[in-house]
């Protein structure tokens, strides 16, 4: 399959951080079609493990967060409406007129809902979280019995091709990197290679690296690729930002190995893989600052798939992007040998 | 009713032809026709006084004004829309429906200011995943319209959500109307323009010239969180809406109780619109020639001009079962 | 009441929860297989069992205050320690760890609403530099005078965040049989106000297979107050995240069959700020299920916080109840 279609099925499962149930089942499954055994630990992170034909050469543990922003329910208001408290770090700007569904005891639609222009006067203001609700159409006797605080509240989106190969889906950010490794287990399938390949689908990145954090001090693996997100360029974005359809971005910097990146970037250039090149001075945000700093210390890289407007309801990347991204990986796990040596 | 039917056809104002053609292949009249501005008027012919029931066809939508060297959309809205619920909805661009994404900079982005600023116009696009202004061009012109991309979905305590309920719920209720017999000639009118200005009903009344005119509408409804009680305007579930005072029309006091006593005879749920914001044909149509006796009967909508219209479908059934009585009684009613 | 008063007026600090220990010590090693304090102060009290390990954490410190410098006059300057808020402070009594009483005030031509800290200072009834130096040094650490009163079934004093928590444990250890599946850990935990830094190490030490820490969270039933929906003596609150965690489903399913199972009123909480102890606990090694039990409290981090005693001890039961429920069906 390729990593647009990895993506519509990871998209059209549900996985607020803390809460990755539905998804994680989804990813369990498609692990188990390519590794030898798959594993749940105790945060919830999803573990593959793909044996190579040498134990001494240095496993690659390839890794992305399969949880996503959402919404938990703190409240039920006199109107049964909803209140709440977002996971993740959102933008109020683009919740009203937004459609949701409340996982509760059954799955139930609702609105967050916005004033009309009619019954507005003054100033506009961003609305507080605080200020906004969801209706559930229902009384509060009803949702009472559905709903409980702590459900999760996500997003109604629907995963719409756009031009080219550019799709619009609520959670690129990560589902994509979940697609990418899974795109480079199925391109390493017909391959016997030397060492043992970890694929890892890690939870509560949205709320501080939490998973990765876990997942990489008990697999301490021998070097690890994180893929993640990064920002397309979009108006008015063209600092710190990049171009969607230009290849996959790689880090440079600190929280990086950079005999490892470099290796990647020879790759590339080798087989003429189109990447682009970034530099961070520090964090990168990403499970790779966790991974990197896991247990005995991890050699790691960090590969990024441009995306644009991240943490709105509907995110916009190229998925030609995605599938150079599972190339040159899975290029780059085939290289790996024993005696390989990662270190300075 | 046709509610699901004809929300889901795009048709912002100066773009009805969906619903038009849609609504002509259905209607039930002597004559159908469609005007100079392009409002279809469904003529069942009769002997007592001109009875004009209008409905609009034209939801709020957007308007494609500029396209980017990039291949971004810059866009206008067609009636009133708060900006606060474009950011991150999909839309549907021109008759082919080409999907896009209405956007603005994330907020990992957003420095200073921005991030409590509320969006304005222009710091939003459409991205329909063009590379470039050429390949945008392939698939829209400047000048194409976009609605939002809301389905029809039932919820909640027998609610609906949907875009476009203002006014597609009145036009289904007419198709409903239309069936009926009655003793007036009447003019079942389904009108465009309603929301950049009443200006299909300005116009079809003037050809008209009814002696008396019922609107047929979807209105403000705000009985939400956070919202005091006087504030609410309507409430859902409690029935059609009449409206006594709005900006733009104040109704026929002698019609206005007719109404209240029919409602109260056929034992139909009523409630009077608590506001005097914003306005329907009703006003176009009063003023029209020599003057018309106008009265209004709403369906209640939560979060109406947004992507979310909410309504629920008992009210719709009041307005359907009042306005039906009203209409069958008008010749009695001494107006 | 009277172990609850006693905990409460001890001066403890972060990271000098020395007398505030020996209270809780004297309480538990009758009740306890082993108890010894750890590496960073922690007081771990290990009650064996042959299942699975359950960690149970409470923590014994509290915000306060540190002098940093004394002037001619006898007045002292400070830096805060946790979270203090600038307007809990003014006008609030305080104790050393020593006994030494003094009020914190402000340089008065400033305006009180906006005063920071640099321009507030102790005054401790000294009149110079010396006679301050001979009950307070540059370095000691104080908190808000301790003072402990029951108001109607309200009880209200200092540090009840989270001395009640503290309090709790206790009492549920004590009320509990020594002989449970469960291989116990009740921790009492320090420098959970400076960044829940004992819960990380004890955790890291014990390695339980689940944790839950027992705390205290805001309500929203005072007046005109923030959209809390906990209220005072509805219940314990199981919480469902806070900033620093997100409950585990196994714990979730726990708290829950446990509250229900013994009939306990309960409330539920999902929060976008503050953080527990199960923040640091959960993420320690390959990662731990954790939870948190809040009791409701209102003014917290004020020198009188207001807990309900119905909540207290319903918060006991619970602990019970968990202690006596072998955990390993749910891992």
């Amino acid at each position: 399959m390729t990593t647009s279609e990895y993506l519509e099925i990871l998209d059209s499962k549900y996985g607020v951080s803390g809460n990755e149930k539905e998804i994680r089942t989804c990813v369990n499954e498609l692990f188990s079609k390519y590794c030898d055994e798959v594993s749940v630990d105790t945060l919830g992170n999803v573990i593959g493990i793909k044996k190579g034909k040498n134990p001494s050469a240095p496993s690659l543990m390839i890794e992305g967060h399969m949880d996503e922003l959402g919404l938990m329910v703190s409240d039920i208001t006199e109107e049964g409406s909803l209140k709440f408290v977002p996971i993740g770090g959102f933008d109020p700007k683009v919740l009203p007129g937004t459609e949701v569904t409340i996982h509760g005891k059954e799955k139930l639609f609702g609105v967050i809902g916005a004033k009309p222009p009619h019954l507005i006067s003054g100033d506009r203001k961003v609305p507080k979280t605080t200020e906004l609700c969801v209706d559930t159409g229902l009384s509060k006797d009803d949702v009472s019995s559905i709903v409980r605080i702590g459900d999760i509240i996500t997003f109604n989106t629907a995963y719409t091709k756009l031009d080219g190969d550019m799709v619009a889906a609520r959670c690129i950010d990560d589902r994509g990197g979940i697609a990418i490794v899974l795109r480079v287990l199925e391109l390493l399938s017909n391959f016997e290679i030397e060492n043992d390949i970890i694929a890892v689908a890690t939870v509560q990145e949205e709320v501080g690296l939490r998973g990765a954090k876990t997942a990489a001090s008990h697999i301490q693996p021998g070097c690890a690729i994180a893929i993640d997100v990064c920002h397309g360029t979009s108006p008015g974005v063209s600092d710190e930002a990049f171009p969607c359809g230009k290849g996959p971005v790689l880090t440079m910097g600190p929280n990086l190995h950079s005999k490892m990146t470099r290796k990647l970037i020879e790759i590339a250039k080798r087989d003429n893989i189109d990447i682009q090149l970034e530099v961070c001075n520090g964090d990168t945000g990403t499970d790779a600052w966790e991974i990197q700093v896991a247990g005995m210390g991890i050699p790691t890289s960090l590969l990024s798939i441009p995306v644009r407007y991240m943490h709105a309801n509907y995110e916009i990347a190229d998925t030609s992007d995605m599938e150079t991204a599972a190339k040159l990986i899975a290029t780059f796990a085939t290289t790996l040998k024993e005696g390989d040596c990662l270190c300075w | 009713m046709l509610v699901k039917e004809l929300t889901s056809l795009g048709a912002p104002s100066g773009f009805e032809d969906a619903v038009r053609n849609f609504i002509k292949e259905r209607a039930t009249a002597d004559e159908i026709y469609t005007d100079s501005m392009g409002n279809l008027i469904c003529h069942k012919k009769g002997n007592g006084k001109k009875v004009m029931v209008a409905a609009h066809m034209d939801e709020v939508g957007l308007i494609i004004t500029e396209i980017t060297e990039k291949g971004f959309l810059k866009f206008s809205t067609l009636g009133g829309i708060e900006t606060a619920v474009l950011c991150s909805k999909k839309v549907l661009i021109g008759e082919n429906s080409v999907p896009g994404i209405i956007c603005a900079k994330a907020i990992h982005l957003q420095k200073g200011d921005e991030v409590n600023s509320p969006l304005k116009l222009k710091d939003l696009c459409i991205d329909i995943g063009a590379n470039d202004k050429e390949s945008a061009e392939k698939l829209i012109q400047m000048g194409d319209y976009a609605v939002f991309d809301g389905v029809f979905t039932p919820f909640g305590n027998n609610l609906v959500k949907s875009k476009a309920l203002d006014d597609r719920v009145g036009c289904a209720i007419l198709l409903e109307l239309m069936k009926e017999d009655y003793e007036s000639d009447m003019y079942f009118t389904f009108t465009v323009q309603e929301e950049v200005g009443l200006r299909g009903a300005q116009v079809a009344a003037f050809n008209i010239k009814p002696d008396i005119a019922l609107v047929v509408e979807g209105t403000t409804c705000s009985d939400v969180y956070g919202s005091k009680p006087h504030n609410q305007v309507t409430n859902l579930g409690g029935g059609a809406v009449m409206t006594a005072v709005d900006r733009a029309a104040i109704s026929d006091k002698n019609y206005y109780d007719f109404i209240m006593k029919t409602a109260k005879e056929y034992d139909i749920k009523l409630q009077i619109k608590r506001t005097t914001m914003g306005g329907t044909d009703a006003g176009a149509i009063q003023r029209s020639g020599i003057g018309v006796k106008t009265a209004v009967l709403a369906v209640p909508c939560r979060y109406i001009h947004s992507p979310v219209s909410v309504m629920n479908f008992d009210d719709a059934d009041c307005v359907y079962k009042l306005a039906k009585a009203v209409l069958k009684n008008i010749e009695r009613s001494g107006l | 009441m009277q172990l609850l008063k006693e905990l409460v007026m001890s001066v403890s600090p972060s990271g000098r929860e020395n007398t505030i220990r020996e209270i809780i010590k004297t309480q538990l090693s009758s009740v306890c297989d082993e108890i010894f304090t750890d590496t960073l102060g922690n007081l771990v009290c290990h009650r064996k069992g042959n299942g699975k390990k359950l960690m149970l954490a409470a923590h014994m410190d509290e915000i306060g205050f540190m002098v940093n410098y004394i002037d001619d006059n006898g007045f002292i300057r400070f830096s805060t320690i946790g979270g203090v808020p600038k307007y809990n402070v003014i006008n609030s009594p305080v104790e050393f760890v020593n006994g030494t009483k003094g009020k914190i005030s402000y340089e008065n031509k400033e305006n009180p609403s906006t005063v920071n800290f640099e321009k507030m200072y102790m005054d401790i009834g000294a009149n110079s530099k010396e006679t301050a130096e001979e009950n307070v040094q540059i370095g000691d650490m104080a908190s808000y005078c301790g003072n402990f009163e029951i108001i109607g079934k309200r009880i209200m004093g200092k540090a009840l965040d989270d001395r009640a928590g503290c309090w709790a444990l206790i009492r549920a250890m004590q009320n509990t049989s020594s002989t449970n599946e469960n291989d116990i850990y009740a921790v009492f935990t320090v420098q959970e106000e400076v960044g829940l830094r004992g819960a990380k190490t004890s955790a890291a030490l014990i390695n339980p297979d689940m944790a839950i820490a027992i705390d205290v969270s805001n309500v929203g039933d005072t007046p005109e107050s923030l959209e809390l929906n906990l209220k005072l003596g509805k219940g314990p609150a199981v919480k469902m995240k806070d900033a620093s965690f997100l409950i585990h489903e196994s714990v979730k399913e726990l708290l829950l069959d446990c509250a229900k199972g013994a009939a306990i009123p309960y409330q539920l909480e999902a929060a976008s700020y503050g953080g527990t102890d199960a923040g640091a606990i959960h993420l320690s090694g390959g990662g731990i299920a954790s939870g948190t039990i809040s009791i409701p409290t209102r003014y917290i981090h004020s020198a009188n916080e207001i807990i309900d005693s119905e909540d207290l001890s319903n918060t006991v039961l619970l602990l019970e109840k968990i202690i006596d429920t072998p955990i390993k069906k749910y891992i």
